[in-house]
C-alpha cells in the first residue's frame, strides 16, 4: 500500500467530516431514546424490541444494503457487466422467504426471550452441538462481512484523496472504527438504528441524483448500455454440455437469498422489532430498498461510459483498489466537491452501521451461547450485556487488524466463504421452524457435511462464486454454498431415517406448541 | 413429531373475525412461488430485445420483477392479515 498522498478533496472532505460527526453524536444520543435498562443483554443487544414498523424499515435496510453492496455491485457491472443483476432476482426471492419465515421466528423468540438463533435451535433441538455450531457459524460468517465494510470505508476515504503510507495512512480508519465502537458499546443496537434512518436517506438522495444526473450528462441512458462491451451487457449463453452462466446466475441469485436472513446481523436487525406485524409489514416494505439495485447495477455501466478507468487522475484509485474504486471515481468525475462529500459520507455510514450491527450480533451470539450456555450458566444480566459490549469491541478491532494488516483479497475470499457456512444453518433454523422432523444429531452432521463440502467447493473454484459441479459428463457451473446445502439436507434426511428407525428419542421442544398458531398480536411486545 | 396446523379453538376465533379459511394463505404463498421462478429462468429474459428507452430487456424485466414481486408480497400480507387492526 505504498502510494502517493492525492491532492485532498477539501471540500468534500469538510461536508464528510460534518456529516459523521452528527452521525457520531447521533449513535451516542441514542442511547437515551426508548429508554431501556442497558444493562441487560436484550436491551443493549436488540433495543429492548422496541422498534416499529418504520425503524425496523431503516434498520434492515441499513442492515441489508451495505458499504458493499454500495460498492462491489457497481464494480460487478463494471468488471463483470451483467452476472451483477443477479443481485435483482436474488432479492425478489429473499422477501419471500423473509414472509414465510420470520415472522414464526419473531413469535417464539419474543415469547421465550430468544436473543440469537442458536437459542432458538437449543429450545427447538435440545442439542447442544447443533447449538454450538450454529452459534460459531454465525460468527465466523459476521467478521469477514464486518472486514468489508471497513474496506468500503477505505475506498472512500481513498477517494476523499486521503491516502498515505503506512499505518499513518489508515489514520481516519482509525478514527472512523473508534467512533463506531465507542456508540455500539454505549448504545447498543439503539445506535445503528438511528444512524440507519440517516443513512438510508442519504443513500437515496445520493443513487437518485446519480441516475438523473449521470446519464444527462452522458447523453441518456440508451448511450450508456451501448458503452458497455457485447459481451458484457448479457449473460454468456452457454456452450455445449454445459449451463453455463446460467446456472451460475440462478443458483448464485438462490443461494444468496436463502442465506441472508441467517446471518446474524438480519435476524439481530429483525428480532429487535416490537411485534409480529412489523416483521409482516417489512416483508411487504422493505422490497422498496431493492429498487436500488437496478440503479446500482447502472451506477457501474455510467461508470464504463464515462471511461473512468481512463482518466489520470483516478489511475492511482484504481490501482490500489481495483474495479471498486469505479463508483468513487464516476462520482468525483460527474459531481460538485460538496456533493462528494454528500455521497461519500452515504457509502461511509454504509459501512458503519452494518459494522455495528454485525458486531452487536456476534457479540450476543457469542456471550449467550458460548461464554453463558457453555462457561458461566449463572451469568447475571448485567454481566451478560458487560460482556456483550467487551466481545462487540474485540470482534470489530480484529476485523480493523484483519484489513490493515492483510491483502483485502483474503477479506473478499472469506466473506465468499461466510456465505456458504451461513447457508448452512438453513436446515436447523429455517426447516426447524415448520417440523421437528430431523433429529438434532441429524443435523449437526448435515451442517458439518455442508461446511466441509463447501468450504472444499469453494476453494476449488479458486474462491470464485462458482464451482463446476460435473454430472455424469455435464458440467453445472453454480454456487458452491447451494450445491452444498443439498449435500447438507441429504445426509441430514438420511441421518434421521436412521436414528428415528432405531428408536432414537427427541428432546423435548421448549420452543411451545403453542407457538405454531398463526397468532397475531400474541407475543407482541408493547412499549 | 410434526404439529397438526389446526387448532380447535382457534377455528371459531378466527371464522368471528373473518379471516380467510384454512387453506387459503397456503395458495397465496403459490403467488410467491410464480414469482420466484419466472425471476429465476434466465434463459427467457437474458436477450436485448425488446428493449425500453435504449434499456435491453434483460434488464427491464428483472427490475420490473422487482415491483411485481414487491406487489405480490404487498398482496399476500393484505390477504393474510387479520381484518381487526
Amino acid at each position: 500500500m505504498e502510494a502517493p498522498i492525492h491532492n485532498i478533496r477539501w471540500d468534500a472532505l469538510a461536508v464528510f467530516t460534518l456529516l459523521l460527526a452528527f452521525i457520531s453524536w447521533l449513535g451516542f444520543a441514542a442511547a437515551r431514546w426508548r429508554r431501556g435498562d442497558l444493562d441487560q443483554l436484550h436491551e443493549w443487544g436488540l433495543g429492548g424490541r422496541r422498534f416499529g414498523t418504520v425503524v425496523t424499515w431503516f434498520l434492515v435496510g441499513g442492515d441489508l444494503y451495505t458499504a458493499t453492496t454500495f460498492i462491489a455491485i457497481p464494480a460487478l457491472a463494471y468488471g463483470a457487466g451483467a452476472l451483477a443483476f443477479f443481485a435483482l432476482p436474488y432479492f425478489v426471492i429473499a422477501y419471500p422467504i423473509m414472509f414465510v419465515t420470520l415472522p414464526r421466528l419473531w413469535r417464539v423468540a419474543a415469547r421465550r426471550g430468544y436473543v440469537t438463533a442458536s437459542d432458538y435451535v437449543q429450545g427447538r433441538f435440545g442439542n447442544r452441538w447443533l447449538t454450538l455450531a450454529v452459534a460459531l457459524t454465525g460468527i465466523a460468517a459476521t467478521m469477514p462481512y464486518i472486514a468489508m465494510q471497513l474496506v468500503g470505508l477505505r475506498v472512500v476515504i481513498g477517494g476523499l484523496g486521503l491516502h498515505g503510507q503506512g499505518l499513518i495512512g489508515e489514520l481516519p480508519l482509525f478514527v472512523a472504527f473508534l467512533i463506531l465502537a465507542a456508540f455500539t458499546y454505549s448504545s447498543g443496537l439503539r445506535a445503528p438504528a438511528a444512524i440507519a434512518v440517516v443513512k438510508d436517506l442519504l443513500i437515496y438522495i445520493t443513487v437518485l441524483a446519480a441516475v438523473i444526473v449521470i446519464p444527462l450528462k452522458l447523453g441518456g441512458l440508451g448511450k450508456v448500455f451501448a458503452a458497455v462491451p457485447p459481451q458484457k451487457l448479457l449473460l454468456a449463453p452457454p456452450g455445449v454440455g454445459t449451463t453455463g452462466s446460467y446456472t451460475a446466475y440462478t443458483t448464485l441469485a438462490l443461494g444468496s437469498a436463502l442465506a441472508i436472513f441467517l446471518y446474524p446481523q438480519s435476524l439481530t436487525g429483525l428480532l429487535a422489532a416490537s411485534s409480529e406485524r412489523a416483521i409482516r409489514r417489512n416483508a411487504a416494505l422493505l422490497p422498496a430498498f431493492s429498487l436500488l439495485l437496478p440503479l446500482l447495477v447502472l451506477l457501474g455501466f455510467m461508470a464504463i461510459a464515462a471511461g473512468v478507468d481512463k482518466r489520470p487522475e483516478y489511475a492511482a484509485g484504481f490501482a490500489l483498489f481495483k474495479t471498486n474504486f469505479a463508483v468513487p471515481a464516476l462520482i468525483l468525475h460527474s459531481f460538485p466537491g460538496w456533493f462528494v462529500g454528500v455521497a461519500f459520507a452515504a457509502i461511509g455510514i454504509a459501512a458503519l452501521v452494518p459494522a455495528a450491527i454485525m458486531s452487536i450480533a456476534s457479540a450476543n451470539l457469542f456471550t449467550r451461547n458460548i461464554y453463558r450456555d457453555l462457561l458461566r450458566p449463572g451469568l447475571s444480566a448485567q454481566e451478560e450485556s458487560k460482556m456483550a459490549r467487551r466481545v462487540s469491541l474485540v470482534v470489530k478491532g480484529g476485523a480493523l487488524i484483519f484489513v490493515v494488516l492483510l491483502p483485502v483479497q483474503y477479506a473478499i475470499e472469506l466473506q465468499l466463504l461466510a456465505g456458504v457456512w451461513i447457508l448452512q444453518t438453513l436446515p436447523a433454523v429455517f426447516i426447524g421452524l415448520y417440523t421437528r422432523w430431523f433429529h438434532g444429531w441429524a443435523l449437526l452432521a448435515g451442517w458439518l457435511v455442508g461446511v466441509a463440502s463447501g468450504t472444499a467447493m469453494a476453494a476449488a473454484a479458486g474462491f470464485t462464486a462458482t464451482y463446476k459441479l460435473v454430472i455424469a459428463g455435464f458440467v453445472l457451473p453454480g454456487y458452491a454454498a447451494l450445491y452444498a446445502l443439498i449435500l447438507n439436507l441429504g445426509v441430514a434426511g438420511a441421518a434421521t431415517l436412521v436414528l428415528r428407525s432405531l428408536g432414537v428419542r427427541l428432546p423435548p421442544d421448549e420452543s411451545g406448541p403453542e407457538d405454531e398458531d398463526e397468532g397475531e398480536g400474541k407475543g407482541a411486545v408493547h412499549e | 413429531m410434526p404439529k397438526s396446523p389446526v387448532r380447535p379453538d382457534d377455528e371459531g376465533q378466527a371464522g368471528a373475525r373473518g379471516e380467510a379459511a384454512k387453506g387459503e394463505p397456503r395458495l397465496y404463498y403459490l403467488l410467491f412461488l410464480v414469482q420466484i421462478v419466472i425471476c429465476l429462468w434466465a434463459p427467457f429474459y437474458n436477450r436485448v430485445e425488446p428493449s425500453l428507452a435504449g434499456i435491453p430487456f434483460f434488464y427491464w424485466f428483472q427490475t420490473l420483477c422487482v415491483v411485481l414481486g414487491a406487489a405480490m408480497t404487498a398482496i399476500v400480507y393484505f390477504a393474510t392479515g387479520r381484518t381487526k387492526s
